[in-house]
């Protein structure tokens, strides 16, 4: 028997309910990936911080998502004149004010600024104190796709003297440049605001980073090698060299006439992403420690699963198959049976390929439920910001479920004939909602399925 | 039960050997990879010499189609996994292809292809940027190159912790393989030699700036000037053992039985730093006492305060003197994502042969440093269990215990 046909053989609900909330019991939806013997310790988000384009930190944050508002303008980082796409979904952001110190200020991209700013808003979320947890039982994960590229550049253009020497000048090299070259630099910000000792790593798979990250934070937790992680994503890419590289490819909009309506997943007249950055921090707890301590738990982290299309390090096969395969297993891990999705967080990038690649891929694992199931993308309010975007979507998903509200995907007012689902256009919706699924596609061929739900949801 | 994750193939290139046994035979005899930088004009640096991966034809290992698409340290890696595949005698196109995953590490990306970008960007104009750029220079890049060649669809990933990475994502691997993937293609192969990588390392003041490539980077000794980089790796053909047996795998170099990871506390909190306690949970998973323990494969960082701090910790958990130490990577330089899989690779090609290949340039650790390090020549012994060390910059700490089976 193939590892695959094993996979397709899950139980998904009916037999598998009956331990689901069993305390006691072993079985929990944190088994492996075929949906086996499940392992004992399930996942918990208990603290949520953000940095976005149109708010900073979690309450205006999910106002803004709630309200449909689009927060992307034309860029005011630099001067994109030059730039065939010239929009992006900007955060106004002010180190200081977020109470960073000036050598934070220096010492950090603003990519790790931005986690920083919202790890502090997640940890007092969270409720946890220093002496909540032993520190070599807290982790640190981190979604990130391309680094302090800010910084990066910036600091290219003096060693070269604008581009001028290839032989760049060591003399003028700031003291800071190898914690820019090497991204790694942000985890360590993260566990340092966390003070975790334990397992720390960056994770970095392009668009999925941040979906990722979340699912190699639950699996310390699962494993047992952290009690807590601190997991997130950051990305700070508004800057020439990332504007060069997407419209050497067109894949960010021309639509500069109209920056507050650029970004529009599954609309007929969508023409590319908008570019985004922005930051959020979720604070994962064994749920048994969690509930012990008293601690608000937003959702748990009941299934993730990646798969690569092998395909293109860019482009998209029409069907949605490894996403679909992606979906399958996260489910299955989960114990859900696909009818029992509530809501789909889209990648729902604004670009044509992705919009009917992952359409095509809901209704191949949701079959008939996924005319029925709202979804949404968020990026349509805040752009796309690469490596932070799977973090700040997952953030999403914790609130929608706390709130029973659904972001809508804003701006979608001529939906494409091709996409035929229910994408919850332009108003938020009020829905009870206890199982999320968001999906993550990135360059690389990365596709990433992460189920959230609500931990004392109903049998099913 | 727990399934038991082995490694079935490997894919070597390093600065002292293209190829596995064409490494494993210059490592044995002591030979150095090191030497002056020819890559670049590095005459204006303060440090001029590197561990580069010599006589490697892009054209002879990799399509041609790829070639405006990817960066130096990319082909690298492409061929490496083309050779962990052919080493395990492995044909993807027979097996599950989405029980096939990839994990690699990566530090600074596609270096050099992103400072050429660059350059293009900044002193002609953004038309002249690549279309490729948004992806050859960034971390996935090799994970996705890997995958689409050799069409695994399986759950893949890169982590980032520089140099601990190289175990970090062998760790991951057998993350995968206990999860039911059978077979993941892991490791690192990496590197960063242009003038853009190089002012950025030069800027730690970690690097050695001595001109003798023999006497450049020597850890653990009185001379310890700092560190030479390297480029290249290895990657690892990673499968669960019931997986690899089913298929009628011909070798297997070996388990990895035991790994961990911690990160040091913040600078000034007084708390210990973390590597004792990687090694000791590494140790712990893998079911082991530090006296079965047969080599260490030491991270050696060539910068005195860090040496000292893991010969400490390597004290402190096997005694004075208590275990053979070795640094090979003395011979390749440090290969940031590359280097801890390459010593991966080279404890299982030691369990195999039996033999621990010496500290080159190094004669005798310096007063205080309580190791028995090997040096000079090749050191015979009956290996079963090894251990091997990684510290990423900024406060990673891996430990990874390996053991033939």
């Amino acid at each position: 028997m193939t590892w695959q046909s094993r996979a397709k053989q899950v139980p998904q609900g009916g037999d598998g309910s009956s331990d689901f909330h069993s305390e006691q019991d072993s079985s929990g939806p944190a088994g492996d990936e075929q949906g086996g013997p499940a392992m004992t310790r399930r996942v918990a988000i208990t603290g949520l911080g953000v940095v976005a384009p149109g708010g900073i930190g979690v309450k205006a944050y999910w106002e803004m998502l709630t309200a449909g508002r689009s927060a992307t303008r034309i860029i005011t980082h630099f001067d994109a004149s030059p730039f065939r796409s010239r929009v992006a979904a900007e955060c106004d952001f002010d180190p200081e004010a977020a109470g960073l110190s000036p050598q934070e200020i220096r010492r950090m991209d603003r990519a790790a600024q931005f986690a920083v700013v919202s790890a502090r808003e997640a940890l007092a979320d969270s409720g946890i104190e220093a002496d909540t947890y032993e520190p070599t039982r807290i982790g640190a994960t981190l979604g990130n796709a391309v680094g302090c590229t800010t910084s990066l550049e910036r600091e290219y253009v003096v060693v070269s003297d604008g581009g001028r020497k290839w032989n760049v000048d060591h003399e003028y090299a700031v003291p800071d440049l190898y914690r820019h070259f090497v991204p790694s630099s942000m985890v360590g910000e993260l566990a340092w605001t966390a003070g975790a000792e334990g397992p720390a790593a960056m994770v970095s798979t392009g668009c999925t980073s941040g979906l990722d990250a979340l699912g190699h934070a639950a699996e310390l937790i699962r494993e047992g090698s952290a009690d807590m992680v601190i997991t997130g994503a950051t990305e700070a890419p508004i800057s020439p060299i990332t504007s060069a590289c997407f419209d050497a490819i067109h894949a960010t909009t021309p639509r500069n006439d109209d920056p507050e309506h650029a970004s529009r997943p599954f609309d007929r007249t969508r023409n590319g992403l908008v570019l985004g950055e922005g930051a959020a921090t979720l604070i994962l707890e064994d749920l048994e420690h969690a509930r012990r301590r008293g601690a608000h738990v937003y959702a748990e982290i009941a299934g993730f699963a990646s798969r690569c299309n092998a395909h293109h390090m860019t482009g998209l096969k029409p069907d949605g198959r490894e996403m679909a395969e992606a979906i399958d297993v996260a489910l299955a891990q989960a114990r859900i049976d696909p009818s029992a999705v509530d809501y789909v967080n889209a990648h729902g990038s604004s670009t044509k390929m992705n919009d009917r690649h992952e359409t095509a891929a809901f209704k191949r694992s949701l079959g008939h439920h996924a005319y029925s199931t709202p979804v949404s993308s968020i990026k349509s309010m805040i752009g796309h910001s690469l490596g932070a975007i799977g973090g700040l979507e997952a953030a999403a998903c914790a609130l929608a479920i706390e709130h029973g509200v659904l972001p809508p995907t804003a701006n979608l007012t001529e939906p494409d004939p091709e996409c035929d689902l229910d994408y919850i256009p332009l108003h938020a919706r009020e829905r009870r909602t206890d199982v999320v699924l968001s999906v993550g596609s990135g360059f690389g061929g990365f596709q990433t399925a992460l189920v959230l739900a609500r931990p004392e949801r109903s049998s099913r | 039960m727990t399934a038991q994750a082995v490694v079935t193939g490997l894919g070597v290139v390093a600065p002292n050997g293209l190829g596995t046994e064409e490494y494993w035979a210059a490592t044995l005899a002591g030979t150095s990879g090191l030497g002056p930088v020819t890559r670049f004009d590095a005459g204006s640096y303060p440090s001029r010499i590197a561990g580069e991966v010599p006589d490697f034809v892009p054209e002879e290992h990799i399509p041609s189609r790829l070639l405006p698409q990817t960066d130096h340290m990319t082909r690298l890696a492409l061929a490496a996994a083309d050779w962990a595949v052919e080493d395990a005698a492995v044909d993807p196109a027979a097996l599950d292809e989405y029980g096939m995953g990839v994990v690699t590490a990566a530090s600074g990306g596609g270096v050099e292809y992103g400072q050429r970008e660059l350059q293009q960007l900044w002193s002609r104009g953004k038309e002249y940027v690549s279309a490729y750029q948004s992806f050859a220079w960034f971390y996935a890049v090799n994970t996705g190159q890997i995958s689409i060649r050799h069409k695994m669809r399986g759950p893949s990933g890169v982590l980032v912790t520089e140099q601990a990475g190289g175990l970090d994502t062998l760790g991951h691997a057998r993350r995968h393989v206990r999860h039911g993937i059978p077979l993941v293609v892991s490791g690192g192969v990496d590197g960063a030699l242009c003038p853009w990588g190089w002012v950025a390392q030069i800027s730690t003041g970690r690097l050695s700036t001595a001109d003798d490539p023999d006497r450049a980077y020597l850890p653990f000794t009185d001379q310890a000037s700092g560190y030479v980089p390297g480029e290249g790796g290895a990657v690892l053909l990673v499968e669960d053992a019931e997986a690899a047996k089913a298929r009628g795998a011909e070798r297997i170099y070996g388990e990895i039985a035991g790994y961990a990871a911690t990160f040091d506390p913040r600078p000034g909190s007084g708390r210990p730093p973390g590597l004792r306690r990687a090694v000791e949970e590494a140790l712990a998973d893998a079911r082991v006492t530090a006296a079965e323990v047969d080599v260490v494969f030491a991270d050696a960082a060539g910068v005195p305060e860090l040496d000292r701090a893991e010969a400490d910790a390597l004290t402190e958990v096997f005694g004075p003197y208590g275990v053979p130490v070795t640094a090979p990577k003395t011979m390749t330089g440090r290969l940031f994502g590359g280097g801890a899989s390459l010593d991966v690779a080279t404890a299982l090609l030691s369990l195999r042969d039996g033999v621990v290949p010496p500290t080159a340039n190094v004669t005798a650790p310096a007063d205080g440093c309580a190791l028995d390090l090997v040096t000079g020549s090749a050191r015979e012994a009956p290996l079963r269990t090894a251990l091997v060390l990684a510290r990423g910059y900024g406060g990673f700490n891996a430990a990874m215990v390996v053991r033939r089976v």
